[in-house]
């Protein structure tokens, strides 16, 4: 079997972001980068299936994306993936959805892969359309929203997370894609030794000029900070003020201190 | 100008927003139509034409289908937008609509831009405006960005159909877990986030909800690493609340979240960061660590 795992770097969300020179996109300076929450649980469900088979599935791990996302690679190795593919794109902020499913799909085709695991949506870009969009792309069943994954002689079984708490089971015959929702599982922490024998796992690097042909379907016009809606008060400073100051808006506005 | 609405049913009723679709094609100022796959008792108060297929025979999560069925009403509608809401069902089916439109899409869109439609980003915390090439272009709603609008009449039916299968097999829908306290009916909540850092920190936000006499609530995170039970949840996919008093403790709102309480009466939220979306719904934002903060306030309404 072979499992092909793709995995997005993206910044911590707490970060204050800014526009680029551009004004599209946020400028990179000052921001810290991990992988993206949803992709670990990918990797995750990969790295169990494979631990139920035996060890017997090959994982491969692809980021598409400029060097920095090395070090998002080298999480996933360490995780449990075999090799990874750095498809290589200083540029990659400014392609669309459809364009970087097509770089994914344009790698995967032909790759013959059973299993393909994506995060629901990234953090950043929140899109929603990479993972679906590579499933139509080659044409793979697909399944989004996954909070429970079962594999069992070429049939994956899994539950969509629905509105309400409310879950629908799903039935596929692999090959077959699904993206990945929180709480799918509890992704691991790797191990010192892990770390190490990753430092070891081939990683290819593919310039994105040999995967991309498709044209860009979106241009991104603006990046902006959201015009504040709310009056709400922001209580700064020292906390013992903070204290008295919020115990005297209680008082004042709601019913609740007595 | 002209939209298709993408409908959406479930257990053969029609889901209350997809008339926020409609509140969008009128902000839009474009003429509707709709396509629905769901039943007649599933048909919106909705005067103009209504593409139905039947779920009996198409499922009510079948993408392969659904798509070519949405295809189908494109062909004979010619719209310039399809428009879906940005849900469980918009996210995993207007994707393929678009592949198989050749179309562009732009997802989870909250307002009309100039150029363009301006989505948020960045976990929220930040907007961007994307302009689509070419058309028809394929759109996805943020639930509540646009007020919902009942156009009233009834609807000009024409059935749809295509022949064929689709690859997944649905098995049926799992109704929600209730557990543990109903916090639909707590005047007071107290909420911990992913800000509280550890488990073993989560006493000090169950003292602050004793002294205030409320319940406590948690985010999503807090319940995906099995901190407190899914029962405790408060957003879209756990508990809706509407209590007098909400305290978010470490919570930066998730969209998801934060329609689960912001109908609440009266907001605090207590985070590090200035900037968390959470603040676009709190009556107050107290700008600190949980940590230092909760205990403080805990100690001094105790007295």
């Amino acid at each position: 079997m072979k499992i092909l795992v793709c995995v997005k770097q993206v910044p911590d969300m707490e970060s204050r972001f800014r526009p680029d020179a551009a004004g599209v996109w946020y400028a990179e300076t000052d921001l810290a980068f991990r992988v993206n929450e949803y992709d670990e649980y990918a990797i995750e469900q990969a790295v169990l299936l494979k631990e139920q088979l035996g060890g017997e599935p090959e994982i491969t791990l692809l980021s598409v994306g400029p060097d920095r996302v090395v070090e998002a690679i080298k999480k996933g190795l360490a995780m449990g993936a075999d090799r990874a593919v750095h498809v290589r794109d200083p540029a990659a902020h400014l392609k669309d959805p459809f364009q970087i499913a097509s770089i994914i799909a344009a790698y995967a085709k032909g790759e013959g892969f059973d299993v393909i695991f994506t995060g629901m949506q990234s953090l950043d870009r929140g899109s929603t359309q990479v993972g679906v969009a590579v499933a139509e792309a080659l044409g793979y069943p697909c399944a989004t929203t996954v909070v429970a994954f079962e594999y069992a002689d070429g049939t994956v079984t899994v539950k969509r997370e629905l509105e309400g708490g409310v879950k629908g089971t799903v039935r596929l015959k692999t090959p077959a894609l699904v993206t990945c929702q929180l709480g799918l599982n509890q992704p691991r922490y790797p191990t010192l030794p892990n770390i190490m024998k990753a430092k070891k796992k081939e990683v290819a690097v593919i310039p994105v000029e040999q995967l991309l042909q498709e044209e860009a379907r979106l241009v991104l016009a603006q990046f902006s900070a959201p015009a504040k809606k709310g009056g709400g008060v922001v209580l700064e400073g020292e906390v013992a003020d903070q204290v008295d100051r919020l115990i005297g808006i209680l008082k004042d506005k709601t019913a609740v201190l007595r | 100008m002209k939209v298709l609405l993408v409908g959406e049913s479930r257990d053969g009723k029609l889901l209350e927003y997809s008339y926020e679709l409609f509140g969008f094609a009128s902000q839009l100022g474009a003429e509707t139509a709709m396509v629905l796959i769901g039943n007649d008792a599933a048909l919106p108060s909705y005067g103009g034409t209504v593409y139905l297929a039947d779920a009996g025979k198409y499922g009510e999560y079948n993408p392969d289908l659904h798509k070519r069925l949405v295809q189908a009403a494109v062909e004979r509608e010619k719209p310039d937008y399809v428009v879906f809401m940005h849900t469980s069902y918009g996210w995993d089916l207007a994707p393929r609509v678009a592949a198989l439109l050749k179309a562009p899409q732009v997802s989870e869109v909250v307002a009309l831009a100039e150029g363009g439609f301006e989505r948020p980003c960045c976990s929220q915390k930040m907007r961007q405006v994307v302009r689509p090439v070419g058309g028809p272009v394929v759109l996805t709603l943020q639930g509540g960005a646009f007020p919902a609008l009942v156009p009233g009449g009834a609807p000009l039916k024409q059935t749809l159909e295509v022949a064929g299968e689709g690859r997944t097999e649905f098995l049926g829908y799992e109704a929600a877990v209730r557990k543990g306290v109903d916090l639909t009916r707590a005047e007071i909540i107290v909420s911990a986030g992913r800000g509280v850092g550890k488990k073993e920190n989560l006493p000090v936000i169950a003292e602050l909800a004793k002294v205030l006499g409320g319940e406590v609530g948690a985010s999503r995170p807090v319940v995906d690493s099995g901190w407190m039970e899914a029962g405790a949840q408060v957003g879209v996919t756990g508990q809706t609340v509407s209590p007098k008093l909400y305290v978010a403790c470490g919570i930066s709102g998730a969209i998801q979240h934060l329609a689960g309480m912001k109908k609440s009466g009266f907001i605090v939220a207590i985070n590090k960061d200035k900037d968390a979306p959470i603040g676009e719904v709190a009556d107050v934002l107290v700008v600190a660590d949980v940590m230092q903060f909760v205990p403080a306030l805990t100690a001094k309404l105790a007295k």
